[in-house]
Order: C-alpha cells, then sequence, then structure tokens
C-alpha cells in the first residue's frame, strides 16, 4: 500500500517550491569554507615562493626577478595546500569560482608598490644592521689584537649573533 | 537447444555512467553466462607516486573515486601514520568516523536513487538524490567541498569542524532521517518494486564466502562480516554498532542492508557527535621525517572492504601505493548471480553490487 502513501509525497512536491534554485537569476550563496578558487593580497607577498613549491600542482610560479606572481587556474586543484603554507597568510581561497573560459590562462600579478617598498625598507635595515654589525666586530678584532687575546675571545664571538638574532624577530 | 546469442552490455549502458563491459550469453531471453571485461577508464594514479611526495598523494588518493573520496583519503593516511608510528588525536579520530559515515549515506542515497530509476520509479529516485543534496551541503560547510574534500592529511585532519557546526548537523541530521523514513516505506514493500527485487539474483552465503565478496553485498547473504567491527580501525572500537545482516541473499535483501545502514550511518554520526572529545586535530609531521617500511590497511567503504597497500623507502617518495577496491572484489559473484538471470534483470543485478568502476581501475 506504500504507493499511495508515497503519492502524498508526490503530491507534496507537485506543489511546494522546487528544491532547485532558479540559476543564474538565484546566484548559490557558498558557505564560508568553500574552496573556489586562490586569491593573493600583493600587498602582502613577499614571493618568497613556499607556495609554488608546496603547490602538487605546480599551478603557481613566482619569479622574483620580474617580481610577479602567477597562477594558472585550470591547473589549481583547489586543494588550499598554498593557502595552508603561506608564511604571510597573504594567499585566501575565495568561495566564488572562477569564471568559465575557452582558454588557458596564465594569470600574472605584479608585486605591489606598496609591497616592493616595503620589502626593500627591510632590507635596507637589515643591510644596515650587518654593516654596523661587521663594524662593531672590526673594532672589536681591533681592541682584541690590542688587549690581552684570552679576555676578549668571549666577546668578539658573541658579537656576530646578535644581528642575526634580530632579523628574526621582524 | 535453442541457439545461442552474445549481446555486449557497456561500455555505455542505461544503469548508470560507469563503464564496465558485460558479453551476455544468451539462450532466448535467459543469460547463460556474462563475461565481464574491465580497463576502459584506467587513469594510472598508483603510478604517480614516482612524481607526488607522500603528502601530495593523499590528494592523488582522494581523486581516485569521487564517491569515496573521503574513505580512499582515510585509508591511504592510516597506512602511511601507521608506517610514520604517528597517533593521531582522539578528536581526529572521531571527526574520521564521523566524515567516513556521512559519506556513507550520500553513497548509499546515490544508490538507492539509481535503483529506484533502474525500475522506473522516478520520482523516487528524485526524492532519494534530493536527500542526498543536503548532506553534499553539509560536507561543503564542514570541508568545503563536495566532492573532494581535500581535508584529510598525513598525521589527522586539515580543519577542525567547531562544536556549534557538529551541533548544526545534529539537526540538519535528525531532518534527513525524517525524510529517509518515507522515501524508505517504497522500497520496503511496494508491490512493483518487490516484483522487480525479491528472488532475483540469489547469492548463497557459501558462494559469497568463496568468491570473496565485500560489503553490503555479502551481509545481504547472512554473513556478518564489517571491517568497522572486525579492524575498529579510527574511533569505530568506541562506537556501538552491530554488522547489519539480511538472510535473504537476493536484490531485495541488498536494499534492506543498505537502508537500515543508511539508519545506521545516521546513528553513529550522533554517536560520534555526543562523545566528541576536545583537543588537537593533528600531529605535526616535521619536514625531515619520511615514512620507511609498509603497511597495510583495510577499511569499510560504502560499497565493502578497501584494501590499503604502501611501502615507503625512507624518502620523499613512495615505492608503491596499491588500492584494492570493493568492486573489484565483487565482480567474480556479480558473473555468478548472473547466470541464469533473465535479460531484463540484468541492470537490476548490475546495480545491486553498487559498482565504482573508476575506483576499480584507478
Ligand atoms: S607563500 Fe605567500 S608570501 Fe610566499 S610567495 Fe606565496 S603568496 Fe607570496
Ligand atoms: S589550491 Fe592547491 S592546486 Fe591550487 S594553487 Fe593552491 S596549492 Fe596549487
Amino acid at each position: 500500500m506504500s504507493l499511495v502513501n508515497f503519492n502524498k509525497t508526490v503530491i507534496k512536491n507537485l506543489f511546494s517550491k522546487p528544491a532547485t534554485r532558479k540559476y543564474p537569476f538565484e546566484p548559490k550563496v557558498y558557505p564560508e569554507r568553500t574552496r573556489g578558487h586562490v586569491v593573493n593580497d600583493m600587498d602582502v607577498c613577499v614571493l618568497c615562493g613556499l607556495c609554488s613549491i608546496k603547490c602538487p600542482t605546480h599551478a603557481i610560479t613566482v619569479d622574483k626577478a620580474a617580481k610577479t606572481w602567477s597562477i594558472r587556474p585550470m591547473s589549481c586543484i583547489q586543494c588550499r595546500s598554498c593557502v595552508d603554507n603561506c608564511p604571510k597568510k597573504c594567499l585566501s581561497m575565495d568561495t566564488q569560482f572562477t569564471e568559465p573560459g575557452s582558454e588557458k590562462l596564465t594569470k600574472t600579478f605584479p608585486q605591489s608598490e606598496k609591497a616592493i617598498a616595503a620589502q626593500e625598507a627591510l632590507m635596507k635595515a637589515a643591510k644596515e644592521r650587518a654593516a654596523a654589525a661587521a663594524a662593531a666586530k672590526a673594532a672589536q678584532a681591533g681592541n682584541a689584537a690590542n688587549a690581552n687575546p684570552v679576555a676578549n675571545a668571549a666577546p668578539a664571538a658573541q658579537a656576530p649573533a646578535q644581528p642575526a638574532a634580530e632579523k628574526k624577530d621582524e | 537447444m535453442s541457439t545461442r546469442s552474445v549481446i555486449p552490455f557497456g561500455p555505455q549502458h542505461p544503469v548508470l555512467p560507469e563503464p564496465i563491459h558485460l558479453d551476455l550469453v544468451l539462450e532466448d531471453e535467459k543469460v547463460v553466462q556474462a563475461i565481464p571485461s574491465i580497463g576502459f577508464i584506467h587513469r594510472g594514479l598508483e603510478k604517480l607516486v614516482d612524481k607526488k611526495d607522500f603528502h601530495e598523494m593523499v590528494y592523488v588518493a582522494e581523486r581516485i573515486c569521487g564517491i569515496c573520496s573521503m574513505g580512499h583519503g582515510l585509508g591511504y593516511c592510516d597506512a602511511v601514520e601507521h608506517i610514520m608510528d604517528l597517533e593521531i588525536p582522539d578528536r581526529a579520530k572521531f571527526l574520521r568516523t564521523m566524515l567516513s559515515e556521512l559519506s556513507r549515506i550520500h553513497s548509499h542515497m546515490l544508490w538507492l536513487g539509481l535503483l529506484a530509476d533502474a525500475f522506473g520509479f522516478e520520482s523516487l529516485y528524485m526524492e532519494c538524490w534530493r536527500i542526498r543534496e543536503e548532506v553534499l551541503d553539509m560536507f561543503e560547510i564542514a570541508t568545503g567541498g563536495r566532492v573532494i574534500f581535500s581535508i584529510m592529511k598525513i598525521g589527522g585532519l586539515r580543519r577542525d569542524l567547531p562544536d556549534d557546526m557538529l551541533a548544526d548537523f545534529r539537526q540538519r541530521l535528525d531532518k534527513i532521517e525524517e525524510q529517509l523514513k518515507v522515501v524508505a516505506k517504497p522500497f520496503y514493500d511496494d508491490v512493483a518494486v518487490k516484483n522487480r527485487l525479491v528472488g532475483v539474483g540469489i547469492l548463497t552465503p557459501e558462494k559469497a564466502d568463496l568468491l570473496g565478496t565485500a560489503g553490503p553485498f555479502l551481509r545481504a547473504s547472512g554473513i556478518a562480516r564489517d571491517i568497522r567491527s572486525t579492524e575498529g580501525y579510527c574511533a569505530y572500537d568506541q562506537i556501538e554498532f552491530e554488522p547489519i545482516i539480511s538472510t535473504g541473499c537476493d536484490s531485495y535483501a541488498r536494499t534492506e542492508v543498505r537502508i537500515k545502514e543508511i539508519f545506521q550511518a545516521i546513528d553513529i554520526v550522533r554517536q560520534c557527535i555526543d562523545k566528541m572529545p576536545a583537543g588537537a586535530v593533528d600531529v605535526p609531521v616535521k619536514p625531515n621525517q619520511f615514512p620507511n617500511g609498509e603497511y597495510m590497511t583495510r577499511i569499510e567503504q560504502p560499497r565493502g572492504e578497501a584494501l590499503y597497500y604502501v611501502k615507503a623507502n625512507g624518502s620523499k617518495f613512495i615505492d608503491r601505493m596499491r588500492v584494492r577496491t570493493p568492486t573489484f572484489a565483487n565482480i567474480p559473484a556479480l558473473v555468478e548471480v548472473m547466470a541464469g538471470c533473465d535479460l531484463a534483470d540484468v541492470p537490476i543485478l548490475v546495480l545491486t553490487i553498487d559498482p565504482c568502476i573508476s575506483c576499480t581501475e584507478r
């Protein structure tokens, strides 16, 4: 007798709202975790290249000389491995999928002026610190030559270690 | 004696888009013998171990099949974790259990829909797939993917499922269970459905055992063999459940086993949510830590026992990954039940093993 029972479901379905959406008039609202496509915030990216090493399909190319980051969306399998491994957390996964296309594109993004400036400032600061450290070491070495070599050996060895620790903190 | 004729069935056939090919030797309307041939969608995924390191192989393993992708990722990770002596946290174990049961629900719902389609009950088919859609939505909320989940990793899970998400899942499952009870009824006691299923494709317990059958196909022949309870992998050893069997040995019994397994899976997901321990979901794997050794894991996929063999050599690339899928184990029994059936029953019989040829050929 269950056909009669199921008829109830069928009739109910006939008069209720369809289970499907009226795409494209009613676009889908994706949940927050949907892996749509990878986006990179070029203001923050330092072009370290970790994402391209960790990408299983080699979809990402980082060109340090030309200061560009590029992705081949057709090769990307939306695994989110690059997002998890980015040290600057500038990669993220957008919930929308990329638009359909007829060509295998490569999307290239240049590093932004802001990021270049920030990176150059950092490099300059690091260089200055290194130069200062070298000068201090030279001065200390000079002192050590003059004074008792045994007493001064320990501070001289410590001097180069300091700037390295500072670098790590930034 | 009437003349014999051979009818090719597949690789493109009316049941489901899985390219299996059968040469059916017919005598009038009766099938005398079925000769299977596979190999139409071999993709060489196992060979990719040469090119992808053992972390990246998780993504390859997931892509073996679109329906049991959670299980394939789990099986591969479990094997590598055993080689590397990684003890994954309890929360990850329970979440893995929960996610594999959810994938069992959606796989069995898909199968029920296809079965309804095969015997021509279109509205029932639509109804089954509509309910399945809600399970896929749950997957999308939890993992970000509907088919390929990318949530497994060596050492645990890549993302945690917060407790409010689990509470939401529980409510969704209550709703799904209500709807399921409605669609299960026609499968159990509709006259037309029974005419197509009862007594079709009898597989005796002796034959089932002898031919190495797996999964619901085996349990419908009355043999209670379920890797979840015998091996107790993941958190299954802390969950209360009994393997579901039926002694009917026919297509109707196989339907019954799968419907009951859906309800059982819902119950297991609830138990997992209740018992979910707090804590981390992964253990870190050091960059210089590589697997060395070999291991074989068995897990219970929706379609039956699947086997994952991994051999590693202490470097980034493993030597060998081998997957034995349940459909491969079920093909000999399929050929056995086909001998003597009607030509009109062939689609139903192909369907009752729940074939997944993509898995079988990798
Ligand atoms: S890992 Fe992050 S910071 Fe490094 S290159 Fe990629 S996007 Fe840029
Ligand atoms: S999501 Fe995966 S495949 Fe896509 S670019 Fe990132 S790492 Fe590569």
